[in-house]
Formats: structure tokens, sequence, C-alpha cells
């Protein structure tokens, strides 16, 4: 039997808290909402704030099998809901004719049955698991083209979806939905209107900080204050094209922690900046003196802090 | 955390101030500018009945994930709320509009500074103010030129043009299309020649004809024009060009999907969504109420940048083609424009640099501005008559040259 639902918003703090997952209140508001009224909650942020993971933690967490859905452009029906075994069709054709009892209406309701449909991930996503309706994740919504995103709205809606040849086949247990987008084009109205809306920030310190030593227990405290930072400021600067997001964060202090680092220094920094920013330009802009410069700074603040505390 | 208001305890639903108090929070944010329908409501509603009163940030956020679905209207939804919900008691003053001095004023002690937009919607429905046009003042001056012919117009300057002129070369633009090369999607449809081999519509077509022969039918790849991105120049130089390019870019948001237009002076404003206004004439309109940087000076650098960071990644992506509409006369010179175009070039599938100095023979990049933004163009084309507006039609529409051209002079 799958866990049951949350009860409340703490509920839901618990739950994800949990599984690791250190989130802010507002997003445990929408989820527990999500969950309550069986809305599809729609994620959008920046890259590398967690928004695949609150889908993988969720199914995790209420023992639900995760469907996810990658889209991407041209994304179409016979690759994300359902194809015809046409192999087997034809087989089943030619036999029919070999046995010469050719009923062309029967042949035609034969063929087209359930014994050939090929399910693909939103079509599964409707079925009983036993395991209680699952967790549907459409992972970056935004990659795919406005005609895919048109016939989701029937999915997103009612929960069900239309065979033509068979007719509509519809969810018993309406799945739990998270659609995420990266925003790199705007999703149609009708399709957020459909769902909850939820933007999801970059963290605060205290919560980066949190999430790196829940994540990586095995990291240096004082390493991992610096590396937070550290990052807080890169993110503070208007004239970096990509601010790293919490992935990177954690790649970061992974690598470091790897390497044997104890303190962060600017000759460090230069040399595994790489796994913070990923452009070209944004790396120049850092490296060297602007690095050297806010390490001195961070250090300052954090003796500062040092000595308040003690 | 505050309680919201003694009138809220208990449940929602059998407590009727509180659903007309967020009618009224709804009505509000549609007069804000947020598009929140009667069904948003009662979702609202809904969805505060699930997570309860018992803090105000839970109850913040279960209206911000019903009412909002953009970021950018974050900011607008965070300001109503915090005035909204403070007091109700405004609410009724301003239902009643007896006192609307009061309540505006409130308004202003609460919040130093609140958008215009959302003071606006919360205050008493006034006359909008009167916007004159400055730009139709100034041509008129020339009004008493003569009618041309349609040949002469063709070829006419924009700036020479007279009021009686320039009307006739709206006109013509209306109906000027940019026929800009269409790309292969990744998604098929049905094609009655050739392509793949379309299974489904095979087999369905073999039962037809009883098994013995199968008629074979195709899929084709779908072409469609990449998306159209415009950023255009309307400082003080190119003020007379970009209220005719305007009207350009009115006909082709209209007539197609996917176009992005972006004006930029001293800072860069997205008027999309005034573009797509059916009539030219609101949608204009709408954009001069909303930009407030017409004709004065002109930092290509920094919202080259600005566009850079907050829209290349939202609208530039699918393969978009850039229509870089300036004359490159930058007031902050050097300040990193060129990386700026640089980055701007690498994010699209084409940029096309149209500059009007251009019409005149002998033109050479001689400003530094220009000659920063010249390196990451693919193409580069004067436009200052309906002439030059055809032939870059011709050339867009002409087979994908790619990279080749880049930099290259069409005079």
């Amino acid at each position: 039997m799958p866990t049951s639902l949350p009860n409340s918003i703490d509920d839901v703090q618990t739950l994800l808290k949990a599984a690791d997952y250190v989130a802010d209140r507002s997003l445990a508001t929408v989820l527990y909402l999500s969950l309550k009224m069986g809305r599809p909650l729609f994620l959008e942020g920046e890259a590398g704030v967690g928004k695949t993971e609150i889908a993988k933690v969720l199914a995790d967490q209420l023992d639900r099998p995760l469907i996810r859905l990658q889209c991407y452009e041209g994304l179409d029906v016979s690759s994300a809901v359902y194809e015809w075994n046409y192999a087997r069709q034809m087989i089943e054709i030619r036999l029919a004719e070999a046995t010469d009892s050719v009923d062309k209406d029967k042949l035609g309701s034969d063929i087209f049955s359930e014994k050939f449909l090929i399910k693909r991930p939103l079509l599964n996503a409707l079925e009983d698991t036993g395991r209680g309706a699952p967790v549907l994740l459409i992972d970056e919504l935004d990659r795919t083209d406005e005609p895919f995103e048109a016939y989701l709205l029937e999915i997103l809606s009612d929960f069900q979806i239309t065979i033509p040849e068979l007719g509509t086949i519809a969810a018993k247990e309406a799945p739990i939905v998270i659609v995420t987008s990266n925003r790199t084009r705007e999703i149609h109205d009708a399709l957020k209107r459909r769902c909850l809306y939820h933007w999801v920030d970059y963290p605060d310190a205290e919560r980066e900080k949190e999430i790196i030593s829940r994540k990586l227990p095995g990291a240096d405290k004082e390493l991992s204050a610096q590396i937070v930072a550290f990052v807080q400021k890169l993110r503070a600067d208007p004239a970096l094209f990509k601010l790293p997001g919490i992935a990177e964060s954690l790649d970061w202090t992974n690598a470091l922690t790897e390497l044997n680092v104890i303190s962060l220094d600017p000759d460090v920094i230069n040399d595994t900046l790489g796994v913070l920013l990923k452009y070209q330009d944004d790396i120049a802009k850092i490296q060297g003196s602007e690095a050297a410069e806010l390490i001195a700074q961070i250090n300052t603040e954090l003796e500062l802090s040092n000595d308040a505390a003690g | 955390m505050t309680p919201l208001d003694d009138r809220n305890e208990g449940t929602a639903n059998n407590d009727g101030t509180f659903a007309e108090n967020i009618l009224h929070f709804a009505r509000t944010l549609r007069k804000a500018g947020i598009p929140v329908g009667p069904g948003r409501v009662i979702e609202a509603l809904k969805a505060v009945e699930c997570a309860g009163l018992e803090r105000r940030d839970d109850f913040y956020w279960t209206l911000h994930s019903v009412f909002v679905n953009r970021h950018d209207q974050w900011h607008l939804f965070d300001q109503a709320f915090h005035i909204f919900w403070k007091n109700p008691d405004i609410l009724k003053k301003m239902m009643d509009m007896m006192l609307p001095t009061t309540f505006l004023d409130q308004v202003h002690s609460d919040q130093e500074e609140i958008s215009k937009r959302l003071s606006q919607a919360l205050a008493p429905s006034e006359a909008p103010g009167d916007h004159d046009d400055g730009g139709k003042e100034e041509i008129e001056i020339n009004a008493e030129l003569t009618t041309s012919n349609k040949e002469l117009l063709q070829t006419k300057d924009f700036e020479d043009m007279s009021l009686e002129e320039l009307e006739l070369a709206k006109k013509a633009m209306k109906n000027l299309r940019l026929p800009i090369r269409e790309v292969k999607t990744r998604r098929l449809q049905t094609d009655l020649r050739s392509g793949n081999i379309d299974m489904r519509r095979t087999l369905r077509a073999a039962l037809r004809s009883g098994g013995g022969a199968i008629p074979l039918k195709y899929k084709s790849q779908v072409k469609r024009h990449p998306p159209l991105v415009v950023l255009c120049d309307i400082s003080g130089s190119m003020s007379q060009y970009s209220r005719m390019l305007l009207h350009f870019l009115h006909a082709l948001t209209n007539d197609r999907d996917r176009v992005h237009t972006f004006l930029f002076g001293t800072r860069l404003s997205n008027i999309t969504r005034y573009m797509k206004y059916r009539d030219v004439d609101d949608a204009l309109d709408a954009v001069s109420e909303k930009v407030e940087d017409w004709s004065g000076g002109t930092r290509i650098g920094s919202t080259v940048a600005e566009f850079n960071k907050n829209w290349s990644r939202r609208v530039l992506g699918q393969g978009a083609v850039v229509l870089f509409i300036s004359d490159g006369l930058d007031r902050d010179e050097e300040h990193g424009l060129g990386t700026e175009m640089d980055r701007l070039h690498k994010s699209c599938r084409q940029l096309i640099w149209l500059n009007p100095l251009l019409r005149y023979e002998g033109f050479e990049p001689k400003a530094r501005g220009i000659k920063a933004i010249l390196p990451h163009v693919d193409i580069f084309r004067t436009v200052h008559n309906l002439q030059s507006l055809q032939d870059l039609s011709k050339l867009l529409s002409s087979p994908d040259k790619g990279h080749s051209v880049q930099g290259r002079f069409v005079a």
C-alpha cells in the first residue's frame, strides 16, 4: 500500500525533509495544495534549483512509481502517449487472410484493440499500478512545441486520453502531476490555468547551507560556509550571464572535498571555477582578481560573524 | 504570524465576507493587469479552504499559486497582497468610493513605492490621462508638400515624407510580409507524395482495401517560420524611422506567431503584448504610453546586455532570427558593446542589422559603436524607405546562406 498523502503543510515539510530535500514554506504550501486538490503543479525556475528533484522525492516518499516524460522538440503522440504495434498488426492481417476468414469489420476492431497498443509514459500514468496513482513528471515542458502543449490540456484537466480507435481512457485515480519549465519560452496560459503555479527561486544562505550539509554530510563545515557565501555573492552579481544553481554548489562542494581542499583560496577557485560557472565569459570575469577580492570579503565577513557568535 | 482579520477565523466557506474579500482581491489584481478570471476565484476559495488560515505566509503562497502564473507578475501580486490584506477595511472604503482620498492617502503612506499600475487599479476609476503623441506634431510641419505617386513613395526616405505620404507608406507597410525562410521542425504531417511511411494510416488503408494490396501513406517534416525577435532603437537619431517601422513590426506580429518585439533607448522595454493588439493605432498608443524613453539617448551596450541576461534564454530558443534595428550610435560607446553583441550573435540563428545610416553613399563604419557591432552580424542592410523593406523581404526568403555573409555590406 502506498503511503497516504500528507495532511498538512507541516506534514509536507517533514516528508520532504525526511528525503533530505530542504524546501521553504512556500514550496511546501503549493505542494500540499496540489496533493490535496488533485491539481497538477507547475514549477518554473532557473536550471539547477531542484524542480525535477521534487518529483523524485515525492515518488520516493509516497512510495509511488515515478513516470517521467522528458520533453523535446517534436515530441509527438506516438512517443509520449501510445503507438500501435504495426508489426503485430501486419501479422494479424496476414494470418486472417491465410485462414480465409476475412471479416473486414471484425478484423478492423480486432487489430485496433488494446492487445496491439504500446503504451507510452502519459498513458501509463493513467493506469493503476497497484501502488496507487503514480507521480507523473513532465520535465522541461518549454522544450517541446505548442501543439504538444495543447495535447496535454485534456490530460491535465480531466486525466483522460482519447484514442480515436479505442475511445477515451480515464484514470481511476488522478496521478500526481508535476510539470517543470526552465522558461526558455512562455508556456501558454491555457495550460498554466489548469495547474497551480510556483516559481522556484535560489535558496537563501541558511537553506543552502542546510542543503549541502544534508546532501554531503562528509563536507567540511567551514568550507561549505565559504562555498555558500561565495555562491551567494555570485548570484548577486548582475554581470554574470548564467548564475550557479544549487546543483552547481553541490557539485563544487563535492569536487573540493574530493580534492581535499580545507579552505577556499584564489588558486583553488581559479582551477575549479568550471564546476560552478558554465560560460567562458563568466569564468573569465570571475577568475583572478575578482575571485581573490570576493574570497577576501567572505573571510572577513565569516570572521566577524564567528567573533560575534563566540 | 499575525492572524489576518478576526472575521476570517473559522473555515472559509461559512463566512460570506471572506469569499467576498477574495473576490475583491481578485478584482484588484485584474485591474492591475494580472489576468484573473472567475474560475480562478473559485479555485482560490477551494485552495484557501484546503490550506487553512493559520499562517499569513501560507495564505500568501496559496493565493500566489492560484492567481499568479508568470514570474513577472509576482511583484505586482506581492504589493497588492500586502496592501490589500493589511487592512481589509480599505476595501469597504474603496467600494463606497465615498472617501477616495482617505483611501489613497493610506495607500501612499503605507508603501513608499507602489507600482503605478497597482495604485491606479486600487484607486477609484478616473478618466485615463490623455497622452499626446509628440511625433505627430513634428511631422505636421511638412504637411504642405504635394502628394506623390506610388513610385516616388517607394524610394523616398521616411525622414523626408510628408504627413500624407507617411500615411500612405503606413498603409503599404500593412501589406508587407517578411518571408523568413522556413526551417524544418521535428514534427511530422501527412504528405501525399513522399516522405516517411506513416504506418498508422497505411494500415488503416490496407484494411479498407481488404488487405490484398497495401497502399503506402506518407508523412513528412513540417516546416515552420523560426521565431523572430526584433530589437528596435528608439533614440532621438532614429525616432522617425522607428515610428514608421513600428507599423511594419505590427503587421509582422499579426501575420504569424512567435514574434517578440523590444524597444530600446536608454532602457529596454518588451512591447510584444501591445503589438498583438489587432488595431495598429491601439497598439501604438499602448506602446507610446508604456515606453518612456522615446527620442532620448541610446545606451546600446547596456540594453543589449539587459536583453541577453533577462530575455535571450526565454525568446531566442528554437533558432530565432534577430532583427537589430539601430544606427549604432551609442552614447556610452565601448561599454562592453562588442562582447554583448557577440553573446547575442551566438544565441540566435541569424543576426540581421538594419541601419538607416547605410543609405548614404560612401558610408563607412567610423563610429566606435558601429565598429563594435559590425563583426557580429550576419547581414547588414539599410532600412530607410519602402523599397529597402521590400528588398529585405526578398533577402530573407532566399536560401539560407547561414554565416557566410557575415558583416557583408548590402546597401
